[in-house]
């Protein structure tokens, strides 16, 4: 017996993916067809079939061939309302997925690509509770806004596509289980403690020796004698001083996962990810050392998504 | 699942202005079919309303208080009921629902509110056809689905509202699309031949044949168009001559008025026939009990009585379609020996009227002597050469009504006819009847049954004649015999209303036989015409259980079909691919196959070799083909179209 319904459940999943709760994800892209595709008049539909059934039974009981004639053409015009419902879905694409960025406790952004041969109208996309209509010709992009909570990977929830297109007598629905996920952000800390500066100035003038040289110039009273170019200097008739593209204004920040002993494992994030924000805003250069790697000297927003998303990984 | 039967959307949501546009242009069709019954004031009344609802909602949004709602319906009953005494009913009903589309409207805020306001409109305009299924009507009614569905349209979203007829176009579009499917269904929807409940109500009231006869009684009948019996023989119909149906017999005169005889005796109709035809009548409901039959019937169908003079009476009114089945003689002598009262009978006439008739049949008898035909034949000559026309509003006639219309107006029709023709023929001394029934019909080839209509009644008059017993002589075909083999509204010719005269009469003829197509085909195609439906196909009777299995598989066969045109793709592949392929198979055919080795390059450079007389077109096709693989992602669609011209035109000649 439970041999026979685990079987006949396999059964459904594999033949009627979208009707049964179907938890295996699928890999984009995903085009709607025939198998997962469900039609059911709506209320609305129910009442007016019923409305219909009454219009044919007084047309057939006072012989009113008219009353009959509109009666079978409304019907008709029904019917044909349930295919166009079904045709509005079949061969939709989801070619795929988009995430964008958010940190935990913020909605995120996640972007579905749509693609159709056909005009397509009145979809609608239900996903965590809320209801967006669009319409697709060619391609389309719909984005939605997921609530989040953690850090971390989260899963495109299942979501459902349907319309009620062109009358709204039926609806045609299917359920989509895309395998995209998109990464939380740690939340940052309200506020706390600047990281320590453990670097003095003369390692980072060290730090900035061996870079390249931008160019020479003459020298000027007050300059480092460490930036006489001595051997340029030796075919010139005056000393020469490298001069470095731009003085660093700001001093870079090493956040270091070690230094913040005494904290939680999710505090330390947080905090690490409130530094990362304010050297973002400040403009600096900064190097994130994480107990599983280590991401060197950068600056940027790209850097930045760089070692939000380590942060969202940490164990 | 969840969520499934929840509404989706925000309670507050209100729909946009061109959905309420549309709803109420719905609701000004409702209106405007069911003009012709609810009261013009009241009709007014829902006008204003519609219109000041639509524009408060336009120039000053809002719902209409709550509080209002009940003292407006309450007035709405009010009306009603002060119109017509009562609530229920045909017509109370449908100026009852109209006020009711009207108020529903002034609550309209929500999709959901205009939904069922559009499908009450629906149900509303269907109702109006209860009132006249003419093809006018119905062409309206079918013009005010298309705002209904267009409402239904614009409350899905993300709709933008282009101009309206643009907006009404995709509606139009999807009912043409239904026809087919739409007229199967209703040629296959197995019809009741006798319906569920009581359809009679103010029906009842309709004119129809009356058991007593005055001048000018017809005039509403002859006008009337609507079907009085249907009529399927077995074998070939009779002539159109011979199509006369005896309702009533008339037989006493009062100077005025004829009336049937309610002493006539025996319910045996002594006839002899030597031809006799079988035929089924199915008769519209009359409300009375006769039942009319062709000519002279052998004998009663049950349930009804007959009587001697031919007259049939059922045993109940006739309160639903009746239908049945009876023999009738074509060659026949009816009553070949009379007795002495009913004979003084058919002789009877009044004291002191139409002495110039009187006088008139004397002379007539004097000339003739007992050649009985001969006096027939010069009355009947009298109306053919007298001056006498066929007019169905004739002049009226004073006391002496006979001496009148004889010698004085010398117009009229079928009636007039008859009663001053039997009237000289009693004067004469020829007992003489007079019968009412119908004459004529139209005949439909397709239906294989004869349609005859409240408008083909008509009267003529039986003789009595040594030897051959009654016979039928119908004084109006002498005056105008377009009326036996064109029906009424022929004989009518010149004497219609000015408006109907010349161009505008031929264009009325013209677009009467659309009327007549409409009546025939649609609202004239009931259970018995749809019997003989496969006629064509050598079943005589579907009867309700083939033609649901006919209606199934039809409906199966639509179904398939739209299935089909749900699921139909375009075909994807790549068209230059393809096209490339079919030139292969050409130069193949003409001993170039391409190897597998072979790139298309390659291979079209080998064939302009093998084929020289041919080398630039070829050369030409792979350089097209090659641009339209390799020069752009996406080709454009005129070089695609062009290069599978080429191919197409590209016909290899063998090398020998």
């Amino acid at each position: 017996m439970q041999a026979q319904w685990e079987r006949l459940r396999l059964w459904a999943e594999r033949r009627l993916p979208a009707l049964t709760e179907h938890r295996r994800r699928e890999v984009l892209p995903i085009e709607l067809h025939r198998r997962r595709i469900y039609i059911m008049p709506t209320g609305f539909g129910l009442a007016f079939t019923l409305l219909l059934l009454v219009m044919l039974v007084g047309s057939l009981n006072y012989s009113n061939n008219a009353a009959l004639l509109l009666t079978c053409l409304l019907g008709a015009a029904t019917s044909i309302s349930m295919l166009v419902a079904f045709r509005s879905l079949n061969g939709l694409r989801i070619r795929g997925v988009r995430g964008g960025h958010a940190t935990a406790g913020e909605p995120i952004d996640v972007t579905f690509d749509f693609e159709a041969k056909h005009l397509r109208q009145a979809l609608r996309l239900d996903i965590a509770q809320l209801v967006h209509a669009f319409d697709v010709e060619g391609r389309a992009d719909v984005t939605v806004s997921l609530p989040t909570e953690y850090r971390g990977w989260l899963s495109v929830p299942r979501l459902r596509i349907w319309t009620t297109w062109p009358m709204g007598l039926f609806r045609a629905w299917s359920w989509v289980n895309p395998q995209y996920a998109v990464l939380v952000w740690p939340r940052p800390e309200i506020s706390g403690p600047g990281p320590t500066l453990p670097f003095e100035d003369n390692r980072r003038q060290r730090l900035h020796f061996g870079e390249d040289l931008a160019s020479l110039r003459d020298y000027r009273n007050g300059d480092s004698i460490r930036h006489v170019a001595w051997k340029a200097s030796a075919r010139h008739e005056n000393l020469l001083v490298k001069d470095y593209e731009q003085p660093v204004a700001q001093q870079e920040w090493r956040l270091d996962w070690r230094h913040l002993q005494g904290l939680d494992h999710e505090a330390r994030i947080a905090r690490l990810a409130r530094w990362l924000g304010e050297a973002l805003a400040q403009g600096r250069q900064w190097s994130l050392w994480l107990p599983n790697e280590v991401i060197g000297i950068g600056n940027g927003p790209s850097h930045y998504t760089r070692c939000m998303s380590a942060l969202a990984l940490l164990p | 699942m969840t969520g499934w039967w929840k509404a989706k959307h925000p309670v507050h949501e209100r729909i946009t202005e061109r959905s309420f546009d549309l709803l109420s242009l719905t609701t000004a069709f409702v209106l405007a079919v069911h003009a012709g019954h609810v009261p013009i004031w009241l009709t007014l009344v829902f006008c204003g309303a519609l219109i000041l609802r639509w524009w408060q909602r336009r120039y000053r949004p809002g719902s209409v208080p709550g509080w209002l709602k009940v003292p407006m319906l309450a007035m709405l009953v009010g009306a009603v009921v002060l119109d017509y005494g009562n609530l229920f009913g045909r017509e109370p009903g449908s100026a009852l629902a109209a006020g009711l589309l009207v108020l529903k409207l002034s609550e309209t805020e929500a999709p959901r509110d205009a939904r069922v306001a559009a499908a009450f409109a629906c149900f509303l305009l269907m109702a109006a056809l209860l009132f006249g299924q003419g093809m006018l009507a119905t062409s309206v009614v079918a013009l005010g689905l298309l705002p209904a569905l267009t409402t239904w349209r614009s409350l899905e979203p993300t709709q933008a509202s282009p101009s309206l007829p643009r907006q009404l176009a995709p509606a139009l579009g999807l009912l043409a699309a239904s026809l087919p499917l739409a007229l199967t269904a209703f040629v296959l929807v197995p019809r009741l031949s006798s319906p569920l409940w009581g359809t009679n109500g103010p029906s009842s009231a309709k004119t129809g044949l009356s058991d007593h006869m005055s001048p000018s009684d017809f005039n509403e009948l002859l006008v009337d168009d609507t079907a009085a019996m249907r009529v399927s023989f077995d074998g070939t119909p009779p002539p159109q001559g011979q199509r006369y149906f005896r309702a009533f017999v008339m037989w006493d005169y009062d100077g005025r008025d004829w009336n049937r005889s309610e002493q006539l005796e025996g319910t045996q109709i002594p006839v002899e026939a030597t031809r006799t035809i079988r035929y089924r009548i199915s008769l519209e409901p009359t409300h009375q009990r006769v039942l009319p039959v062709l000519d002279v019937p052998l004998d009663a169908p049950p349930q009804s009585q007959a009587r001697t003079d031919g007259e049939i009476f059922a045993d109940k009114p006739v309160d639903e379609v009746r239908e049945y089945e009876l023999r009738s003689a074509l060659n026949y002598r009816f009553e070949p020996s009379l007795d002495p009262v009913t004979r003084l009978r058919a002789l009877q006439l009044p004291d002191g009227f139409d002495p110039r008739t009187r006088a008139l049949a004397g002379q007539w008898r004097q000339r003739y002597g007992h050649d009985n035909v001969a006096i027939i034949q010069a009355a009947l000559a009298m109306f053919h050469d007298g001056g006498f026309s066929y007019t169905l509003l004739p002049a009226p006639l004073g006391r002496n009504a006979v001496d009148d219309f004889l010698f004085n107006t010398r117009e009229g029709f079928c009636e007039h006819y008859a009663s001053g023709f039997t009237v000289l023929m009693r004067a004469a001394g020829i007992p003489t009847r007079v019968v009412t029934g119908f004459q004529g019909g139209f005949w439909n080839q397709m239906g294989q049954y004869l349609l005859v209509r409240n408008a083909d009644a008509h009267a003529w008059s039986e003789v009595w004649l040594e030897g051959r017993g009654w016979v039928r002589v119908d004084p109006t075909a002498a005056i105008r015999p377009q009326r036996i083999t064109q029906g009424a509204a022929g004989a009518a010719g010149n004497q219609l209303p000015w408006y109907q005269s010349g161009l505008l009469e031929s264009m009325r003829n013209h677009w009467d036989i659309v009327n007549r197509w409409w009546n025939q085909s649609v609202i004239g195609f009931d259970a018995l015409r749809q019997r003989g439906l496969l006629t064509p196909f050598g079943i005589r009777e579907a009867d309700v259980s083939l033609l649901t299995k006919l209606l199934v598989i039809a409906m199966t066969v639509f179904g398939a079909a739209g299935l089909a045109w749900a699921l139909w793709r375009r075909p994807e592949g790549d068209p230059a691919l393809a096209a490339l392929r079919s030139l292969e198979r050409k130069l193949a055919h003409a001993g170039v196959a391409r190897r597998r080795s072979e790139g298309p390059q390659h291979y079209l450079r080998r064939a302009a070799r093998s084929l020289p007389g041919q080398r630039a077109e070829l050369e030409s096709l792979m350089r097209c083909y090659i641009e339209l693989r390799y020069a752009t992602a996406e080709p454009s669609t005129e070089s695609l179209r062009s290069f599978r011209l080429a191919i197409r035109n590209f016909h290899p000649r063998r090398v020998v």
